[in-house]
């Protein structure tokens, strides 16, 4: 008997309490374990984005660039009339959409193989094949694309027999690439929701008379559209906000990301009011998908 | 004259290793109630999934009305399947659900109305068409599945195990109701059961399968009171096996029978001389068990062997069962119930 046993066990008695109180008072614990990680969300995300808002409505001096702090819808104003940002913001919106209607129509057939044509043995190699990707840096992925798309790349290569070339540099390639990126984003929802579709729906669709085509418009593709407005969430939002990639391989091709990014020096406020575009956009989106169903089960 | 709705011909279908359907042949006549009653794994839902058209036989023939329906799709056969966890579709409504059918069929909106509603109301469901599958009892579930089979009038339905995930009471009740739609509407049903009750209230034919094979095809009573292997009689009801010395002594030829427990009166060991066509055995009592409506005894034969007998409670009451513990008594059956089993 020695005293490290006596203090270990007054320790223990010390846990044991204090769990015993957690116990019985639920709130108590809710709150000690949420504090932190709502301070969190609520100082630096909501804040910040409280911050990007209020700015928004502020001025440059166009002498200095110093920020004026006086409330003004200016920026909001020039960003409707300027003829540039409205086609750089529908461009935006048109280049998200694109990608995510390009990740859907690439993500059901792959995932309808990973999921249900592929021995069952193999599918979550095949999982795990379709997420490598996203292990490897995005930037070297994006100036791999930049390779291909160059001029003499693979891509012209690959098409030089057919009498084509590559789309080179600009908002093709841009959208190629993004498609690229983000795609597991979609794969995988519609895999899983391709997944865990009761084999006897399938087998009872077509017990009932309804060919391959019928069953898939009537019963797969009701059933997994929550999977896919869910993975769109990603591809819509990922695409939306990217700058990086269009740099790359967008050519002289500008987005909202570039637009933010070359203000952000020169006139803040009006980099703030550009940047709550996307922001409003994807909330827009999300009401959008809401009435589907799909946040339910994200 | 009598059409054949299926005829299947020797049926194979093996799953890697294991053999699920070992060669069937069977014929299931038009407007027939038939069930395939066979323990757990004998092969009953392949041979329904076969002749739905989910699975290709390896070997075999399967004939629909007389057409070889064996390399056609699901969608290709008139047969219409109800599925044992009713595979409704979870994002339909109920009245959708039911014009499915149709709608694939290219029926015309107004009528596919008409009949959908009609078949709901077939099934006693009228006024839930616009609820989600989801929203219904498990017996409620059972019913719109059937309608939604029944709703295109196939020239035969296929049940597996409708009934099984429902309780005991409402099981009942769902027999008496899906016999009596079957004789109103007059399809074929073919039913998988494992239920040997249910099998033997239900069916005008049943066939018992075992390892994949039917055992024996029979109407309800030829089934019961002539099983023709010994895997038929302790399958269907409780088997009573007479062998060996004992059966040959008692019977005056060798073999081995089975004699069903309620066909056989416990009588006193003092009981008068033996009635012409009867056989008797005596013994003791080793065990009484009170089932309320009736009691079971368990009897060691003097010979060697057991028998059970079961006997109506028209007077006795658990106290004077109790009693019967240990004592003598003759065992006495009619010949004709003895029933000889190839060995
Ligand atoms: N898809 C399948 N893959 C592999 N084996 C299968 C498959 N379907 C059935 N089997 C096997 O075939 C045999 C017969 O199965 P089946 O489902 O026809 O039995 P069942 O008579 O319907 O049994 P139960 O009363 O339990 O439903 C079983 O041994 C089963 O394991
Ligand atoms: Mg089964």
């Amino acid at each position: 008997m020695t005293t490290t046993d006596v203090t270990t066990a007054a320790g223990r008695g010390t846990v044991r309490r204090l769990a015993g109180t957690l116990h019985r008072r639920p709130r108590l614990r809710l709150t000690l374990l949420l504090t932190a990680p709502l301070l969190w969300l609520a100082v630096l995300y909501l804040g910040s984005l409280a911050v990007l808002f209020v700015s928004a409505f502020w001025t440059t001096d166009s002498f200095t660039s110093e920020v004026v702090k006086v409330w003004s819808t200016d920026n909001f104003h020039e960003l409707v009339t300027t003829p540039v940002f409205r086609q750089v913001v529908l461009r935006s919106v048109g280049v998200a959409l694109a990608v995510t209607a390009l990740c859907t129509l690439i993500a059901f057939p792959v995932a309808f193989w990973t999921a249900r044509v592929a021995r069952p043995k193999l599918r979550p190699l095949l999982v795990v094949a379709i997420l490598t990707p996203l292990w490897a840096s995005y930037l070297v992925k994006v100036y791999a694309w930049r390779l291909i798309l160059s001029q003499g790349g693979l891509a012209d290569w690959m098409l030089a027999p057919f009498g084509l070339s590559g789309p080179g540099f600009g908002l093709p390639a841009t959208v190629l690439t993004l498609t690229y990126l983000w795609l597991p984003y979609m794969i995988l929802p519609v895999h899983t929701a391709l997944e865990q579709l009761p084999a006897n729906l399938l087998d009872a669709s077509a017990d009932l008379g309804a060919r391959a085509g019928r069953t898939f418009r009537s019963v797969v593709l009701p059933m997994v559209l929550p999977s896919v407005a869910a993975g769109s969430v990603f591809t819509f939002s990922l695409s939306l906000g990217d700058y990086i990639t269009v740099q790359i391989v967008g050519g002289k091709t500008q987005l909202i990301g570039n637009l933010v990014y070359s203000n952000i020096e020169l006139n803040l406020p009006m980099a703030a009011a550009l940047g709550t575009v996307p922001v409003a956009v994807i909330v827009l989106y999300l009401l959008a998908i809401r009435r589907t169903g799909a946040l339910n089960s994200l | 004259m009598e059409g054949i709705a299926v005829r299947l011909v020797d049926l194979r279908k093996s799953f890697g290793e294991t053999t699920a359907v070992a060669g069937v042949d069977l014929e299931i006549r038009d407007g027939e109630f038939f069930s395939m009653l066979g323990p757990s794994g004998s092969g009953k839902t392949t041979v329904l999934r076969l002749v739905a058209g989910f699975e290709s036989p390896d070997r075999g023939r399967i004939e629909l009305a007389g057409r070889d329906v064996t390399r056609l799709a699901p969608f290709e056969r008139d047969v219409h399947t109800v599925f044992q966890d009713y595979a409704l579709f979870p994002h339909m409504t109920v009245e959708q659900n039911v014009a499915y059918g149709l709608k694939v069929r290219k029926v015309p909106k107004a009528e596919r109305l008409v009949r959908a509603r009609k078949a709901l109301a077939e099934v006693r469901l009228e006024g839930h068409g616009q609820r989600r599958p989801a929203q219904l009892s498990g017996g409620q579930r059972q019913r719109v599945a059937l309608a939604r089979a029944l709703v295109g009038r196939p020239r035969v339905l296929l049940l597996d195990e409708p009934l099984g995930a429902l309780d005991l009471k409402l099981r009942e009740q769902m027999q008496v109701e899906l016999k009596a739609i079957q004789r109103e509407v007059g399809i074929t049903f073919v039913l998988v059961t494992h239920d040997q009750e249910e099998a033997l209230t239900m069916s005008d034919r049943i066939a018992v399968f075992d390892q994949g094979r039917t055992a024996q095809v029979g109407t309800p009573a030829e089934i019961y009171e002539r099983p023709a292997t010994a895997f038929v009689a302790s399958f269907v009801g409780t088997s009573n096996l007479l062998g060996g010395e004992t059966a040959h002594r008692i019977t005056g030829a060798p073999g081995t029978y089975n004699i069903r427990p309620e066909k056989i009166h416990v009588l006193k060991e003092t009981a008068g001389a033996d009635e012409p066509d009867h056989a008797t055995a005596t013994g003791t009592v080793a065990e009484v068990v009170y089932l309320g409506d009736a009691t079971r005894f368990l009897v060691d034969l003097d010979g060697g062997g057991r028998l059970t007998a079961l006997q109506q409670n028209l007077q006795t009451s658990s106290e004077d069962v109790a009693a019967y513990r240990g004592t003598r008594v003759r065992l006495r059956w009619h010949r004709r119930h003895a029933v000889r089993l190839p060995s």
